[in-house]
């Protein structure tokens, strides 16, 4: 009720703004104007377009980026040697961000999907592998023993007791790749994408001051991050890591 | 938001590896790594696989580097980048951990803020990148402002609940002790809520890192290390590229190693909020 209230101050704030006149009409759009565009380009379906290329470059780069991150941090945890070679890659790695590579990635694979997917991939696989990574260490060695006193061996011991041990950090590991993912590919499609995507749009619409259209592509991508970050890694966590009681409800 | 809960995820013991004891078997382990990726680059450009232009070798790379660096280019360029990062950080703080202090204190600033913060949080930053350029302009304010903007979120959102983490029993004993506000806030309420707000700090600079790149790359600035980058693609520079994200990897290690790693070590863990 309160937020609503909040919201709602701001909103018509915002309007008293776009009304008063002193900035340009197509810098400040007023909000039925954003709108009836947003309404517009969801009835033509090129809205749904764009989202829908977006979505799919995101999956493609986070489906990359866990399995990637995912065997290599459990190999990093289980294997000294492989730890040993690749963490000071990671280290050095990390620190770049992801959309610096852009320009490189475009050079060497033209505009387009294939330089778009890589900057998502390398924004999303590190936050997966340093989870994956500290989540596999961070299993109780109390659990390991029991589990090996009591006869597990190999294979069971990794699906029963270390994968669910280091899920709380593996699920924070997506969720966080996910947030990665999602801004690396509206700045990948700013810099990189040929057509279609919801960065692109922004990013096109500035050249024709078009205000309107580039807040409801906003609208559109808060709305979007937001549904993902509730509805999907939500009943994700309360599939894997609430039932195998590994952290108590109610934390978030 | 995820930024706050991420830090309360329960961390159970992570055993310590042993040191190695010989100090340059260690700099051999860490050195070894770089050595194999160098080498099979170097097989990659050397066979040609992409046109020597685009994949130059690493003497290339290392010997564009050197000229960038002592005609004084390259220190140019990420002099600008870091003052930008720096005044549009300083922004975010301030911000920050005042919204983030009202918020935690104030019941009705937290009613006011809360869904403000929740709506904008999770867009992405760059999304609002072409917004910000129009309506602040291209160069230097836009692209500050922006960085601002961006790493303002984690800094509130962890502030707001290091305050309210801040353990009751210590508020009351201080109360009772006879501390007044400014008092009780100096001494109890800052340090209590000092490892979020560290921790909303280094997202939040960590956040303005890989905006910042991206930002002048689309802001037409005269100078900085990501328009270094997407200027040289132009002219097919990939050599000044590469160099370019070496030198931005040189630099965000030294932002974790020579900025952060001190800061906490000189205040959170000398108060004891968390071990060493």
């Amino acid at each position: 009720m309160k937020a609503l209230l909040s919201i709602l101050v701001a909103v018509i704030l915002y309007e008293l703004l776009a009304r008063s006149g002193w900035f340009a009409a197509a810098l400040v759009p007023t909000l039925p104007t954003i709108a009836r565009t947003l309404w517009g380009m969801l009835g033509d379906g090129s809205m749904e377009r764009h989202a829908l290329n977006t979505l799919a470059r995101v999956f493609a780069g986070l489906a990359a980026a866990a399995l990637t991150g995912l065997v290599l941090g459990f190999l990093m945890a289980r294997y000294r040697a492989v730890e040993r070679f690749f963490s000071p890659l990671v280290s050095a790695l990390m620190p770049i961000p992801s959309l610096a590579w852009a320009p490189v990635f475009i050079l060497w694979f033209g505009l387009g999907n294939v330089a778009t997917v890589l900057i998502v991939f390398y924004a999303a696989t590190f936050p997966m592998l340093i989870n994956t990574w500290t989540g596999a260490r961070a299993v109780n060695t109390l659990w390991l023993r029991a589990a090996r006193s009591m006869g597990a061996r190999g294979p069971a011991l990794f699906w029963k007791v270390v994968v669910p041990g280091a899920s709380p950090f593996i699920i924070t590991g997506l969720r966080l790749a996910f947030q990665r993912a999602w801004i690396a590919v509206v700045g990948a499609e700013m810099l990189a994408a040929s057509a279609f995507g919801l960065g692109w749009v922004i990013f096109d619409a500035k050249e024709f001051l078009n205000a309107d259209v580039m807040l409801s592509s906003l609208v559109v991508i808060g709305a979007i991050g937001l549904a993902f970050e509730r509805l999907v890694f939500g009943s994700l966590e309360r599939a894997t890591v609430l039932r195998w009681g590994m952290v108590r409800a109610g934390r978030t | 938001m995820q930024d706050a809960v991420t830090t309360m995820i329960p961390v159970g013991e992570v055993p310590d590896r042993p040191q190695a004891r010989d100090g340059l078997r260690l700099v051999l382990r860490n050195v070894f790594p770089f050595l194999v990726v160098g080498a099979i680059w170097e097989i990659v450009a050397w066979a040609g696989v992409f046109p020597r232009r685009l994949f130059p070798t690493l003497e290339e790379v290392a010997s564009t580097f050197v000229q960038l660096t002592v005609a004084g280019i390259l220190p140019h360029h990420a002099i600008d980048t870091v003052i930008r990062l720096l005044s549009g950080f300083a922004l975010a703080a301030i911000i920050g951990v005042t919204i983030g202090v009202l918020m935690g204190r104030s019941r009705r600033a937290e009613d006011i803020c809360l869904p403000l913060v929740s709506i904008c949080a999770p867009i992405p930053g760059l999304a609002y990148a072409p917004l910000f350029l129009l309506w602040f302009g291209l160069g230097d304010s836009g692209s500050i402002v922006l960085v601002g903007f961006v790493a303002l979120f984690p800094v509130v959102l962890n502030t707001w609940t290091g305050v309210k983490a801040v353990k009751e029993i210590w508020l009351r004993a201080a109360q009772t002790m006879g501390a007044d506000d400014r008092r009780l806030f100096r001494h109890v309420i800052l340090p209590g809520a000092a490892p979020y707000i560290l921790t909303g700090l280094r997202l939040g600079l960590a956040q303005a890192w890989r905006i910042l790149v991206a930002v002048e790359m689309l802001a037409a600035v005269p100078w900085g290390l990501g328009w270094l980058i997407f200027g040289a693609r132009e002219f097919l520079n990939t050599d000044a590229m590469l160099a370019g994200i070496a030198m931005i990897g040189i630099l965000g290690l030294a932002l974790e190693n020579l900025v952060f790693r001190p800061i906490e070590r000189y205040t959170v863990v000398r108060w004891g909020m968390i071990a060493a």
